[in-house]
C-alpha cells in the first residue's frame, strides 16, 4: 500500500517530511502505540501490508489489520473489475481514509475473478473485518510460486514490529 | 523482501519530486528529520498517545488515541485542545508600527480598536499571498500577530527587510519574536465555560477576534477569541514555563470532554469551516481576491492602496478576478489537492487545492480554483481522481456552519 500523506501538498508546501522508506503514514514515536494487530495463521503477507489466502485455485487478497489500524476509517475503496489482470508488486486499486489515500499492491500475479462489491457501499468493512468481510479481490494465480516469496505470519509480525521500532 | 513494496511517498509528492531538483528535496527531508524542533508539550503529547510526525520542521502530533473522525466530531460536540506552539508569535512595537504593518498587509490596521484583531494577508509586489495571519491591535503602539510555522523564515525575512528600510527613513518600529511563549488553541462549545474556570476576566464580554492580556491559571497570557475550526474558541499565548500546567488544567476542568487533538483533525475541521490552508489553498501566486478574501481588505485600504501589490489587487476588485476559490461536494473518492476539475465536456476548468471526507457531513468536500463564471453555487463539474472523473458541484462555504461568538 502506497500511502499518500493526509494532505500531501500541505506536506510539500510546509516542508513536512515523509520517510520514503516508511510504510506507515504515522510514525509512532513511542512504544505504546506500536499496535499488536491481529495476524492470522494460514495467510501469506506482503511487506506492503496486504494478505493473501490461497485455497485451491483461488487466492483472496485484502489489507492487514495493521494496515487498516494505521489508515483509520476507510471511506472509499477503488477496485478493478473482474477479468482484469493484476501483477505481483503492482497497484491494483486504492483505499481512501479520512487522512490518506493509499494504493493497494497485489502480492501476486493473476486474473481477477471476483471483486467484493459490498465494499462500495460499506467501505468500513475493511476496518471492522479486514481478514473476512473486508476482503478485496479474488484472483486466479498465474504464478503460484510467487506465494513462496511472501512473508509468513511470524515473519510479518516481526516485520511490523521492526518497522514501527525504526521510527 | 525488505526494501521492496514499501508504502511509497504520495503520488503528488512523487510527481513534484520528478519535476523538481531532487537533491534539494532530499536535503530538506534529511535536515528536518534530523533536527526536528519540539514544543514544550512534546513529552506530554507522547504520554497521551500522540503520534508524532514531522511538520514544518517540528515534531507534532497528527492524532492521539482517537481516530481523526472521532476527534473532529468531538471538537464540534465538546471541544479540542491543540498545541500550536510551532506557529510564530510576533510583536511589532513603536509609534509607527501601524503605518509600517499597513505597507505589508491588506487590513485596515489603523481602523482596528485596541483589543481587537482580524485575519489578514501579507502580500508581495504582484499581489500574491506571502502568508495569512491573525493580527491584533494590543495598543496603538503594539501589534501582536501569529504567522504560519511553515512560513516563519520567509515571513520574518520579508518583515525584517522592509523594517530596515522603514527605520532607516526614521520610522519607529521594532519587533519581538515570542519564542519564550507557547500557543494553545482551545476550540469548541466547551471552550469558553472551561476557560472561564481559570480566569477572573468575564469571557462573555470578549467576542470573536477580541484580544486581552490577562491572567489565566496564574500566568500572564495573550488571549485571542479566534481559531481554525469554525467553532467558538480561543488561542492562548502562554509563557512556555506555564504551558504544561495550563494544558493540564484545561483538560481537567473539562472533565475529559475536551480532548487533545492533532493536526489531522485540525485539517478536517478547517476544511469543513471553509478556511484556507496556506501552501494549499493560497500561495505566492494567488491574490486575496482570487482566494475569496476580498472581505479582509479594509475599505480604506481599497480606496488608498499603499500595500505591496495594491495595483493588481485593486484592479481585480474593480474588474473581477479570472479565477476564484470555491467549495465542492463530490461523489466517488474524496478529491485531494491537484485533482483536475473539468466541465461537462471534459475541458479543464481548474484544480482542487484541498479535499477530504467530512467527518461531520459524512461526504466528500473540497475546495479549489475555477475560472470565473463557473464559480456559482450549483455549477456541475467533473473531478478527476486517478484517471476517472466523478460528479461534483460547486457549493457555498463554510460546509459546516461556523459558530463564532459574536454580539447579537
Amino acid at each position: 500500500m502506497a500511502l499518500r500523506m493526509w494532505a500531501s501538498s500541505t506536506a510539500n508546501a510546509l516542508k513536512l517530511s515523509t520517510n520514503p522508506k516508511s510504510p506507515l503514514l504515522v510514525s509512532p514515536a513511542f512504544s505504546l502505540s506500536r499496535c499488536f494487530s491481529t495476524v492470522l495463521e494460514g495467510f501469506k503477507y506482503a511487506s506492503s501490508h496486504e494478505w493473501v489466502k490461497h485455497e485451491g485455485s483461488v487466492a483472496t487478497i485484502g489489507i492487514t489489520d495493521h494496515a487498516q489500524d494505521h489508515l483509520g476509517e476507510v471511506v472509499f475503496v477503488e477496485l478493478p473489475e473482474a477479468g482484469k489482470s493484476v501483477t505481483g508488486g503492482d497497484s491494483f486499486g486504492a483505499v481512501e481514509s479520512v487522512k490518506a489515500t493509499s494504493d493497494i499492491n497485489s502480492p501476486i500475479s493473476g486474473e481477477v475473478i471476483e471483486v467484493n462489491s459490498k465494499l462500495s457501499e460499506t467501505p468500513g468493512l475493511i476496518n471492522s473485518s479486514p481478514y473476512e468481510d473486508g476482503w478485496m479481490i479474488k484472483v486466479k494465480p498465474s504464478n503460484p510460486s510467487e506465494l513462496e516469496s511472501l512473508l509468513g505470519p511470524k515473519e510479518y509480525t516481526k516485520f511490523c514490529e521492526e518497522e514501527d521500532a525504526s521510527h | 523482501m525488505r526494501g521492496t513494496g514499501f508504502w511509497q511517498l504520495g503520488q503528488s509528492i512523487t510527481r513534484r519530486l520528478a519535476q523538481t531538483d531532487k537533491k534539494t528535496i532530499a536535503r530538506r527531508y534529511f535536515a528536518s528529520e534530523a533536527g526536528l524542533k519540539k514544543t514544550v508539550l512534546y513529552d506530554f503529547h507522547v504520554a497521551n498517545g500522540g503520534k508524532m510526525v514531522p511538520f514544518a520542521g517540528w515534531g507534532m502530533p497528527i492524532q492521539y488515541k482517537d481516530s481523526i473522525m472521532d476527534s473532529t466530531l468531538n471538537c464540534r460536540e465538546n471541544g479540542s485542545l491543540f498545541d500550536v506552539s510551532h506557529m510564530c508569535g510576533l510583536s511589532l512595537k513603536g509609534k509607527d508600527c501601524i503605518p509600517f504593518l499597513e505597507t505589508l498587509v491588506v487590513a485596515d490596521v489603523a481602523g482596528l480598536a485596541p483589543g481587537t484583531g482580524c485575519l489578514t494577508i501579507f502580500t508581495n509586489e504582484k499581489g500574491g499571498a506571502i502568508d495569512d495571519s491573525v493580527i491584533t491591535k494590543v495598543t496603538n503602539e503594539h501589534i501582536y500577530l501569529v504567522v504560519n510555522a511553515g512560513c516563519r523564515d520567509k515571513d520574518l525575512a520579508h518583515i525584517e527587510e522592509h523594517m530596515k528600510a522603514f527605520t532607516s527613513k526614521g520610522g519607529d518600529v521594532s519587533w519581538h519574536i515570542h519564542d519564550e511563549r507557547s500557543l494553545l488553541a482551545l476550540q469548541g462549545p466547551l471552550a469558553a465555560p472551561v476557560l472561564q474556570h481559570l480566569t477572573k476576566e468575564d469571557l462573555s464580554n470578549l467576542y470573536f477576534s477580541d484580544f486581552r492580556v490577562l491572567d489565566i491559571n496564574g500566568a500572564q497570557c495573550y488571549l485571542t477569541r479566534t481559531g481554525y475550526t469554525g467553532e467558538d474558541g480561543f488561542e492562548i499565548s502562554v509563557p512556555s514555563e506555564n504551558a504544561l500546567d495550563l494544558a493540564k488544567a484545561l483538560l481537567d476542568k473539562s472533565e475529559g470532554k475536551i480532548r487533545l487533538t492533532g493536526l489531522g483533525a485540525r485539517d478536517s475541521l478547517r476544511l469543513e469551516a471553509g478556511l484556507c490552508l496556506y501552501g494549499n489553498d493560497m500561495e505566492q501566486h494567488i491574490t486575496p481576491v482570487e482566494a475569496g478574501l476580498t472581505w479582509a481588505i479594509g475599505k480604506r485600504r481599497r480606496a488608498e492602496g499603499g500595500f505591496l501589490g495594491a495595483e493588481v489587487i485593486l484592479k481585480q476588485i474593480a474588474e473581477g478576478p479570472s479565477i476564484r476559490r470555491v467549495g465542492f461536494f463530490s461523489t466517488g473518492p474524496p478529491a485531494r489537492s491537484h485533482s483536475e476539475i473539468q466541465n461537462d465536456k471534459g475541458e479543464n476548468i481548474g484544480e482542487i487545492t484541498s479535499g477530504g471526507f467530512s467527518p461531520c457531513l459524512k461526504k466528500n468536500i473540497a475546495m479549489g480554483y475555477v475560472k470565473s463564471g463557473l464559480h456559482k453555487a450549483g455549477t456541475k463539474v467533473k473531478i478527476v481522481v486517478r484517471g476517472k472523473s466523478y460528479d461534483g458541484s460547486v457549493t457555498k462555504m463554510p460546509f459546516v456552519p461556523t459558530k463564532y461568538y459574536k454580539p447579537t
